[in-house]
């Protein structure tokens, strides 16, 4: 004992009340690059945000102060509501597809894929992921144009009465988005599960197998509950990825047809820079950051790591 | 000594009134010192970038630093790029109300009397007046000036004209109804058109609703005088007709989801028969189609009727703060009015380049579209059919009024009568905001 505390006092001195200030002074100054960037990037930005969407503001000229009129129009506005509502349909395929074809890749992969084919799964299926969302945008743009790739393909196994513009199709228009999300997002998702399945003791898995368990069973329960921690990470990136997106529609739709495929962040782009309405704009970007959270914080909460 | 000397008397008043006249006659220029002119162009329009060389070539001490972006960008960014410490001496501008409402503007008036820009036809400028407080448009004082005058109407593919029998320009809209059906019966695409990400469906929107209706009307929704509404049953009768057109299979099924380069790379590729475009394109048309396309108005309700088409300016203005403020307007008028700037102005441009009357028209090829569409100009002003464009109303108008609303009509989610409701309750909410 006493060693161990002459030990610990010859070792780190640091805890010491005189050198514990300079401790954590040390310690402050080691996060003070990241605090001020985190600070002066994101944390003064949220609040000028939540200033100006108490305000009428063209960006511009004066500004008027009117209180919380703004968010009431944004709760109110039947058009704005539907916009929200697009963004939570985006998350069935933004989250739930990938996450769930992820899943199944990742234990194909444990099971049967290792080896040299595996490892070309996993490449081909994480390169979307380093394509910007840009050119993601526009190649499918292109593929699902009315003369598109996916027309022709539909053409040649005899489905040609199905073809259409899908991006201008009303009924389409979202799917199509959504399936360009799933298609983007699947890498992340098939990265992070294949990774972490890797991580689950395989003794775990012979001895389910010894018990004769079926392949369903190791999955509900050894699989499924060892990802909890990568699962949580997928969904909560995918569904913000969902609701604050923004890229993949612009460039596929613009939004349209109608406002079928708005999302909140197009039209937060659309009302601060084309109505020049900051103030509404600054109230929609706030009330979509409340959303993301109450949405996330479940999520957290869900998958975290069970003690 | 208190009585003044009248020979020195009449000396200074010789020499007082000599100063006043030289200020009068001598309109600002860019004078002999080097000037470096900071200007912001539009991409994909090389009109202003060639006119600036030849300004240079003319005036050598006079050089340009040119900053392009696109026509959106354009429109999202000047109001903060005209506010900023280096405001553009010319800018590309894409609407002009809310500029003035911010004081980001010159008023040009001191230069139009200087120029005699006040003596042209008033129509060429009551597009960029704008009343104090930057409503309405359309009267008060000039605040941009057009580099030249564009217009639109309806290019026809010549060969696939023939096939269906058609020799002249239709007369009326039955007429131009009648040869889309003929077209269509004979398995040609009738229409060629662009509906994302923002609609083109405006174009033959707004010259049906010219022929149906008074142009003037029309001009008085988009400079937003009180009271004006786009939900005028003549109006109604133009959208019905639209309607129709899509019911009846005239555009492609697709056009949803067609841009418009897309749009312009059917056309020129002969897949269709007519497109409702701006003479902006004709350059090009002459160029890519060369022989094989022609140009006509969309042609009045009743024979013999006036024409009327949606026609617009190329709007540039001078920075409220711009540095070379007497420079930039020396150029606007030398575009007017210089008789190389005016070719070029026609032979890149495709459009009229305006300015006084009493200047001739530069001469083109005999027998080209750009030749039909010129001369399609001086039918517009001879009927006094000239409209801003429905889509320039208000600043996102088009965005969330035009596109949603004509996008649901062509998917059949809304009829014709709706279309203008939806659009006219949008124009009131943004007005009241």
């Amino acid at each position: 004992m006493t060693d161990a505390t002459a030990d610990r006092s010859q070792k780190a001195p640091r805890v010491s009340p005189k050198g514990g200030s300079r401790g954590a002074l040390v310690g402050w100054a080691f996060i003070a690059p990241g605090l001020i960037f985190y600070g002066v990037f994101v944390l003064v930005p949220i609040c000028i945000s939540v200033y100006y969407s108490l305000l009428r503001w063209d960006g511009i000229g004066k500004s008027t102060w009117k209180g919380l009129s703004n968010y009431i129009e944004v709760l109110s506005d039947s058009e704005l509501l539907q916009v929200l509502g697009n963004a939570f349909q985006l998350v069935v395929y933004f989250t739930v597809i990938p996450v769930a074809i992820g899943l199944g890749v990742a234990s194909a992969i444990r099971n049967h894929l290792s080896g040299k084919f595996g490892t070309v799964a996993r490449t081909v299926l994480f390169i979307p992921q380093v394509i910007p969302l840009v050119a993601a945008g526009i190649a499918w743009s292109w593929m699902l144009a009315s003369n598109g790739v996916v027309n022709q393909f539909f053409n040649l196994i005899g489905l040609g009465g199905i073809t259409r513009g899908w991006l201008g199709d009303f009924d389409f228009a979202l799917p199509a988005v959504g399936v360009i999300g799933a298609w983007v997002l699947l890498g992340l998702c098939t990265m992070l599960l294949v990774t972490g399945i890797a991580r689950i003791d395989p003794s775990l898995y012979e001895a389910a197998e010894l018990d004769g368990a079926s392949a369903w069973d190791e999955f509900r329960w050894i699989t499924l509950p060892g990802l909890r921690q990568e699962i949580g990470v997928c969904v909560t990136v995918t569904v913000i990825a969902a609701l604050a997106s923004f890229d993949i529609v612009y460039i596929a739709t613009g939004g349209g047809p109608g406002v079928n495929t708005t999302v909140p962040g197009l039209e937060i782009y659309r009302l601060a820079f084309a109505h020049r309405q900051v103030g509404l704009a600054s109230a929609l970007a706030v009330v979509l950051m409340v959303l993301v959270i109450l949405v996330v914080i479940p999520i957290q909460w869900l998958t975290r790591e069970r003690k | 000594m208190n009585v003044p000397n009248p020979a020195r008397l009449s000396l200074l008043a010789a020499a007082l009134l000599s100063a006043v006249s030289t200020a009068a006659i001598a309109a600002p220029s860019c004078g002999t010192n080097p000037v470096v002119m900071n200007v912001y162009f539009e991409t994909g329009f090389p009109l202003p970038t060639e006119l600036s060389k030849e300004f240079t070539k003319q005036f050598p001490n006079v050089t340009f630093n040119i900053k392009e972006d696109l026509f959106a960008t354009l429109m999202e960014n000047s109001p903060r790029v005209l506010a900023g410490d280096n405001p553009p001496d010319l800018i590309r501008l894409p609407s002009i109300s809310d500029l003035v409402k911010d004081g980001l503007l010159k008023n040009l008036d001191s230069y139009a009397t200087a120029f005699g820009w006040d003596k042209y036809p008033p129509a060429q400028l009551a597009q960029n007046r704008v009343a104090d407080g930057g409503s309405p448009r359309g009267e008060g004082s000039l605040y941009a000036m057009g580099l030249n005058y564009s217009m639109t109407g309806i290019f026809y593919n010549k060969a696939l004209a023939a096939k269906i029998g058609m020799t002249k320009p239709p007369e009326t809209v039955a007429e131009l109804e009648d040869l889309m059906a003929k077209a269509k019966a004979a398995g040609i695409a009738p229409n060629i058109m662009w509906n994302k990400p923002s609609v083109g469906l405006t174009f033959p929107l707004q010259n049906l609703m010219g022929a149906f209706g008074d142009p003037g009307a029309v001009n008085d929704w988009i400079f937003q005088h009180k009271g004006a509404t786009i939900d005028t049953p003549t109006n109604l009768t133009a959208t019905q007709h639209l309607e129709n057109w899509v019911k009846s299979g005239y555009f492609q099924d697709d056009i949803n989801s067609v841009d418009y380069a897309t749009a312009m790379s059917r056309f020129i590729g002969g897949q269709g028969l007519f497109l409702f475009d701006g003479d902006w394109e004709s350059g090009n048309f002459d160029k890519a189609m060369a022989g094989n396309v022609g140009f006509f108005l969309m042609p009045p309700a009743v024979a013999g009727g006036k024409h009327a088409a949606m026609s617009a300016p190329l709007t540039y203005g001078i920075g409220a703060n711009a540095k070379n403020a007497d420079c930039a307007a020396f150029f606007l008028n030398w575009v007017a009015t210089n008789e190389e700037a005016r070719k070029i102005d026609v032979a890149i441009g495709g459009s009229n380049p305006g300015g006084p009357t009493d200047l001739p028209l530069p001469a083109v090829t005999p027998g080209s579209v750009t030749e039909q569409t010129l001369a399609a100009g001086n039918v517009i002003a001879k009927d006094n059919g000239a409209m801003d464009f429905i889509a320039n109303a208000t600043g996102a108008i088009y965005a969330d009024g035009w596109t949603p609303a004509l996008q649901k009509m062509v998917g059949g989610r809304e009829d014709a009568a709706t279309t203008l409701k939806d659009v006219q309750a949008e124009y009131v909410k943004e007005l009241s905001r």
